[in-house]
């Protein structure tokens, strides 16, 4: 809505009620008609919630931006304030330099195959009738296993001893090592991570193609001859915001939410294996000790997460607009 | 009027099943047979005859895994875990919500903005100031610690609030033209009404609670506040250095952590989908 104010006088307009809604009683939008004029009961209502954001969040979070700007003593007497040192230390490390490559091509390879396998199954879903709620219960049930159990069965499917895809990589004529080769554990924490990651997009693909009208879908297949055509003409565009929604939502998860998979496979051993940053941070600050090291890693993690969550509410507004 | 459906459709769908499925069934079937059977063979696609056998030792047999805690004893707590978070959510949210939405008051648009920051950064980037809080206020080795620091992002409120909106404004007139105050409002109409939402995010925040591994894994050290995928951090640690490890007692580990929150999931279904899509997380 924002975006329609385009001369300077009516932007100005908008700031000052906005700073007139923080002093005042008001909320910009009002969002009932009536509501309660009483001062003092919100507060009771809101009291749980606020107590419990301000110690577990707002605290830790000051806490972390602090002790990036110090060294702490490792036997814990007192810190040193160092400034943006630890920043610099961590931008500069090839080490950091390393496992930021691998976690943007991570994320990106995560992203576009449960996507596509995601949206894929949706569309092959939503056409067939027959056999149709077995396939969905089917697909959608793989949602509720946690990424540590996923990682558990994955490392048994690729143990070095009785997994059943290093057999099937042998056919290949491939020797594969996970936990030892670089390119094969990136190979195995990919897999799982699609693995687990393919329902939840197909759970939003296929409840978008869904919403889809009957009028829509009758005027396409009379418009459009060959499925592709259809599908790119008039499927993908109408699925579009559903799409954007899902990048942002699968970036963070392939970010935060693969971290067991990587605690379970890699297992506190990243000698020569691949991890992500928040892993990173992770060792870092607990098996590491270097408490000003890992918070500056948290604090940029956080610029990162916070322009992404930005972008996400951007796109769901204009998911709104879209209808 | 339809669409022509051909058989590679079908073909697609069917090799997706397999993909997501096939792992799941080789985990159960697996956990039947012995260590040795399986170290020898792989994975199994049928059941062997020593289901009964293992998954009785490892939910009754004390030390199965790390000493001191049984199978039992962490599918309690991964139950408090999932249960308490689910409730603790639902309540402190809708409060909030209930608050942000229904009433006219000083700073409200401060704390719209505090509450809802919360949404911005995920646990796992300020973890190590989390634990550093959570020892300094003496909740590690707590349920406590491990439930209410997790209830600080704002999902749940941007949830309700946004139901709250949608529901009728003339509800509201109506109570107060009967002299209905706020409290009578709250727990005689909005909550009834909200019934279905409640049940909804319910079984989406049961089985984040049930899922969390992170946290656990620190907040925990006294075994016997493990949960089941704490459980599942131990059985690796056993593993190394061990000849023959316990594959069976960890796929059976596996099928124990997975049941409950997938039999939700499938239950529930429709229930479960529409929590997911109309809460956008």
């Amino acid at each position: 809505m924002a975006e329609t104010y385009h001369t300077g006088s009516a932007r100005r307009g908008a700031i000052l009620s906005r700073l007139r809604a923080w002093y005042s009683a008001e909320t910009p939008h009002p969002v009932k008609r009536v509501q309660f004029d009483r001062p003092l009961t919100p507060w009771l209502f809101l009291v749980p919630q606020l107590a419990i954001v301000v110690i577990f969040f707002y605290w830790p979070s000051v806490q972390a931006v602090t002790s990036s700007f110090y060294i702490e003593d490792p036997f814990g007497f007192g810190a040193t304030f160092v400034g943006g040192e630890n920043y610099v230390d961590a931008l500069a490390s090839s080490q950091y330099l390393s496992t930021a490559t691998f976690t943007a091509f991570f994320c990106a390879i995560v992203t576009a195959l449960s996507l596509g396998i995601g949206l894929l199954l949706a569309v092959k879903a939503d056409k067939v009738i027959r056999g149709a709620p077995a396939y969905k219960t089917l697909l959608i049930s793989v949602y509720a296993i946690a990424p540590p159990v996923a990682g558990l069965i994955g490392m048994m499917f690729f143990d070095m001893h009785m997994g059943p895809l290093k057999d099937l990589a042998a056919l290949f004529g491939h020797d594969l090592r996970v936990g030892i080769d670089y390119w094969d554990t990136a190979f195995a924490v990919v897999t799982i991570s699609v693995w687990k990651q393919i329902p939840y997009n197909f759970i939003f693909f296929l409840s978008g193609l869904q919403s889809v009208p009957t009028s829509v879908r009758e005027a396409a297949l009379i418009d459009a001859r060959s499925g592709w055509r259809r599908f790119k003409d008039v499927t993908l565009p109408l699925l579009a915001p559903t799409a954007f929604f899902l990048l942002v939502i699968n970036i963070t998860y392939s970010l935060f939410d693969t971290f067991p998979i990587f605690d379970v496979v890699v297992k506190d051993k990243p000698a020569n294996n691949p991890i992500t940053l928040v892993y990173k941070v992770y060792l870092d600050g607990f098996k590491g000790n270097d408490i000003g090291g890992s918070s500056a890693q948290s604090v940029i993690l956080m610029i990162v997460v916070a322009a992404l969550t930005v972008m996400q509410f951007r796109f769901l507004e204009r998911r709104v607009h879209y209808g | 009027m339809m669409q022509k459906i051909k058989p590679l459709d079908h073909l697609i769908l069917i090799a997706g099943v397999l993909f997501l499925i096939a792992p799941v069934v080789m985990a159960l079937m697996s956990s039947t047979h012995t260590p040795t059977d399986i170290h020898s063979n792989g994975l199994y696609l049928t059941p062997g005859s020593h289901g009964g056998e293992t998954y009785r030792k490892v939910l009754t047999h004390k030390g199965g895994f790390t000493g001191d805690v049984t199978g039992l004893r962490m599918l309690m707590n991964s139950m408090i875990m999932g249960i308490g978070f689910a409730v603790g959510k639902i309540v402190l949210s809708m409060m909030a919500a209930y608050a942000l939405v229904y009433f006219r008051f000083r700073f409200a648009t401060i704390l719209f903005w505090m509450i809802f920051t919360t949404l911005l950064l995920p646990l796992e980037v300020r973890i190590m100031p989390s634990y550093q809080v959570m020892s300094t206020l003496g909740l590690l080795n707590t349920y406590t610690g491990l439930i209410v620091p997790l209830l600080a992002s704002a999902t749940g409120t941007f949830f309700f609030r946004q139901f709250f909106r949608s529901v009728p404004d003339e509800l509201l007139e109506a109570a107060r033209i009967d002299g209905a105050g706020p409290f009578k409002f709250f727990i005689d109409i909005l909550v009834p009404l909200s019934r279905t939402m409640m049940a909804a995010i319910f079984i989406i925040m049961f089985i984040y609670g049930w899922n969390q591994y992170l946290w656990p894994l620190l907040m925990t050290t006294d075994e016997t506040f493990y949960t089941l995928m704490r459980g599942i951090k131990s059985i690796l640690q056993v593993w190394i250095g061990s000849q023959i490890p316990d594959y069976n007692e960890a796929f059976a580990l596996a099928v124990l952590a997975m049941i409950p929150p997938v039999a939700v999931v499938v239950i529930f279904q429709r229930m479960f989908i529409k929590g997911l899509t109309e809460s956008d997380k």
